[in-house]
């Protein structure tokens, strides 16, 4: 196999070699815990300091309002966990149809528990609609909780819309900024959001180590309990090495927000050839929409063939499809848009980083014609007014 | 990503027999082709058979996938297995056949080689003119409606394959892969299946006792019955050196067997035969039993 193409950075991106140098001596020479009296330990509590700062600066906020946390995962149920927490007679959340599984399957959780949950459906852009947060929102709403921008489709929300309208009615406002940290400026100083969380491997720290914003005032209430790390709000002995790491990929990230019209360039380029093979379509805002991901639905043939054919030449991307995971039912996102089968199962999502070049982009389009006609050649499907394609659309659908 | 055999990368990247099989309007031959799955399902299979009237014989076979690497690669493993054998012979063809030319399929995926099975009959079927509708296949209650899989398909992919789990039977033909309220009673069908097999198979141990008793010869049936058993005791032992065996069929006292895998290829492969399973048949089944294998 040749050098690795890497178009999957929505999923986990190569941490920066400047966060590794960073890292290297909380993994070897300072190795003292950071709650530790002596000053062996406090050169430690110096370091997360330092990090927490540079965290809050990509973040436009306080150092106190930063909380360190082990991954997005964590992020998102301390920050509903807590919402709730803090207004326990609201027994109404509101999210979205197309949140990570980590958000979604909480509020499944939570509607056993009691919790009367509204899922706010996107269109075929996978954007949502203000009007219809505003029909589902009253006084008895505890949470308003979406992503900022999802990381099958790159599609932006209007947040700071959506968190408007949650003030107006008293919930607090939650937002997965996930794909966002890195890729587009925020600040949190003029912000309706309330919690917001971000998740160190998306941009270019290691894995194991997020954080979450917490405006200043918010009735906070923690989800791990024990020792009084990061100010009592997350027990636990911190993960220094992670933390520091993040730190540094924050600091890098928003040196490197100006070069994200770079990166975007390449996305476009990128996008326009695949899009001139015939029988294609752009899933997504093409407006508002993360200037690196594109995700393009290639008809009549399957995302996981596509992805095994582009491994042969070293080219990583992802697939909403079903059979690129253990599930049998394709993207719930692209579910959520409406995209009809022809397009769901073979929707490819392209993720690109500041690392990406103008010759991994030269690969992909070499080679990307090839792959879509020899499976093309291979599928019984070739139109969309092929009978039989109609007549099984139709009777699997009905069924379900 | 999955990990696949050499085998399913090879018939991915290099398929065999892709495509289709025009009509030849060659005497004695006729063309079919027979098609399983759906565009909304992610994966479906038209398979095409070119078939030598007189002979009842598969000359040619040909497919189109829609479908992930597995599909692709258990789709040409399907035509490769069936050319040249008839169709009765095809309709013995089981998933079970393709997952094993292939060196195995994850279990997440042997809904592939089910699909393939599935179109070969549908093939057969529609060129022997039964109605695909009244397919015993079709008949029975709907238990996975997001998957449109019938209890009979269901009761069938478990006795073949001797699943004991809901989430087996979700990977083999997709049922309760949906929303899974269907599970419960993909459960009870399970439960249902192994009682009725433990059943018939206490109801032979008794007649061939009896048989014994009354100094009578074993029926047919029955001998079937005590090799699979005493077959079952000698797998786990040709399995572990990455071979096999299956029951072929019997003459009189000669039974065909099949080795498989490493046990195919094997240098020793007589001795297997003599030392491992002859013996063990003939210490549980009869005295006189020859054990013979067929290529």
């Amino acid at each position: 196999m040749s050098a690795v193409i890497y178009l999957d950075n929505n999923a986990t991106t190569q941490v920066d070699p400047e966060v590794v140098a960073a890292i290297l001596p909380y993994l070897t020479q300072y190795y003292g815990n950071p709650s530790s009296m002596h000053s062996f330990g406090g050169q430690v509590g110096k370091a997360l300091k330092q990090a927490r700062n540079q965290v809050a600066s990509l973040l436009g906020a306080e150092e106190s309002e930063i909380i360190f946390t082990s991954c997005g995962t964590e992020g998102n149920n301390t920050a509903i966990r807590a919402a709730i927490a803090a207004q326990p007679d609201r027994k109404h959340l509101i999210t979205t149809q197309v949140e990570h599984a980590c958000v979604l399957n909480l509020f499944k959780q939570l509607e056993k528990q009691g919790y009367t949950v509204t899922y706010l459906s996107v269109n075929r852009k996978g954007q949502l609609d203000l009007m219809e947060l505003e029909a589902a929102i009253t006084g008895s709403t505890a949470l308003v909780s979406t992503m900022y921008a999802n990381n099958e489709t790159g599609t932006v929300f209007p947040v700071e819309q959506a968190g408007a309208i949650a003030k107006e009615y008293g919930a607090t406002f939650h937002v997965d900024a996930v794909q966002v940290a890195g890729k587009l400026p925020l600040n949190m100083k003029t912000s309706t959001i309330d919690l917001m969380t971000i998740s160190g491997h998306k941009l270019h720290a290691p894995k194991g180590v997020g954080a979450l914003f917490v405006r200043r005032g918010f009735r906070f209430r923690p989800l791990l309990v024990g020792g009084h790390q990061e100010r009592g709000r997350r027990a636990g002995t911190e993960n220094v090495a992670g933390i520091v790491g993040l730190g540094k990929a924050a600091e890098l990230a928003q040196l490197h927000l100006a070069d994200v019209a770079t990166e975007k360039k390449l996305r476009d380029r990128l996008e326009k050839g695949l899009l001139a093979i015939s029988d294609t379509e752009l899933n997504g805002d093409r407006k508002n929409r993360l200037p690196n991901t594109t995700n393009i639905g290639f008809k009549y043939i399957e995302g996981e063939a596509i992805l095994l054919s582009l491994d042969q030449y070293g080219i990583c991307a992802s697939s909403g499809s079903a059979c690129t995971s253990g599930s049998l039912e394709p993207s719930h996102v692209l579910r959520a848009m409406g995209l009809p089968y022809t397009i769901l199962h073979g929707s490819i999502r392209f993720s690109l980083s500041r690392n990406t070049t103008e010759s991994d982009i030269d690969l992909v389009l070499e080679v990307m014609p090839g792959i879509v006609e020899r499976l093309r050649a291979l599928s019984p499907f070739n139109n969309d007014q092929a009978e039989w394609l109609q007549d099984r659309e139709e009777a699997v659908v009905g069924a379900r | 990503m999955w990990d696949y055999t050499e085998k399913v990368l090879d018939l991915f990247y290099n398929p065999k027999n892709q495509g289709a099989i025009e009509d030849p309007s060659e005497a004695g031959v006729a063309v079919v082709f027979g098609e399983v799955g759906s565009i909304a399902c992610g994966d479906a299979l038209r398979l095409h058979l070119k078939i030598e009237v007189e002979a009842d014989r598969i000359l040619d076979a040909r497919f189109q996938t829609f479908g992930c690497t597995s599909a692709i690669a258990s789709s040409s493993a399907l035509t490769e297995i069936i050319k040249g054998i008839t169709l009765d012979e095809a309709l013995n063809v089981s998933n079970r056949d393709i997952a094993n030319y292939l060196g195995g399929l994850p279990e997440e995926k042997m809904h592939c080689s089910v699909m393939g099975q599935e179109a070969l009959e549908a093939a057969i079927y529609k060129y022997r003119g039964i109605e695909v509708e009244h397919h015993e296949e079709d008949d029975g209650a709907l238990i996975c409606s997001c998957f449109g899989v019938s209890e009979n398909r269901i009761r069938r992919v478990v006795i073949e394959n001797n699943l004991t789990t809901v989430e087996q039977v979700t990977s083999y033909v997709k049922a309760g892969g949906g929303c899974s309220s269907c599970a419960a009673e993909i459960e009870d069908l399970i439960a249902a299946v192994q009682q009725e097999k433990a059943l018939t198979a206490t109801r032979v141990a008794a007649e061939i006792a009896t048989a014994q008793a009354q100094n009578r010869p074993l029926t047919t049936v029955q001998k079937i019955s005590l090799i699979q058993t005493a077959l079952q005791e000698v797998r786990p032992m040709l399995l572990a050196d990455g071979g096999d065996v299956e029951l072929y069929d019997i003459e009189g006292d000669v039974v065909k067997v099949v080795l498989k895998g490493a046990c195919g290829s094997c240098e020793s492969s007589t001795a297997t035969l003599k030392n491992a399973i002859e013996v063990r048949l003939r210490e549980r089944v009869l005295p006189n039993l020859v054990v013979e294998a067929v290529a």
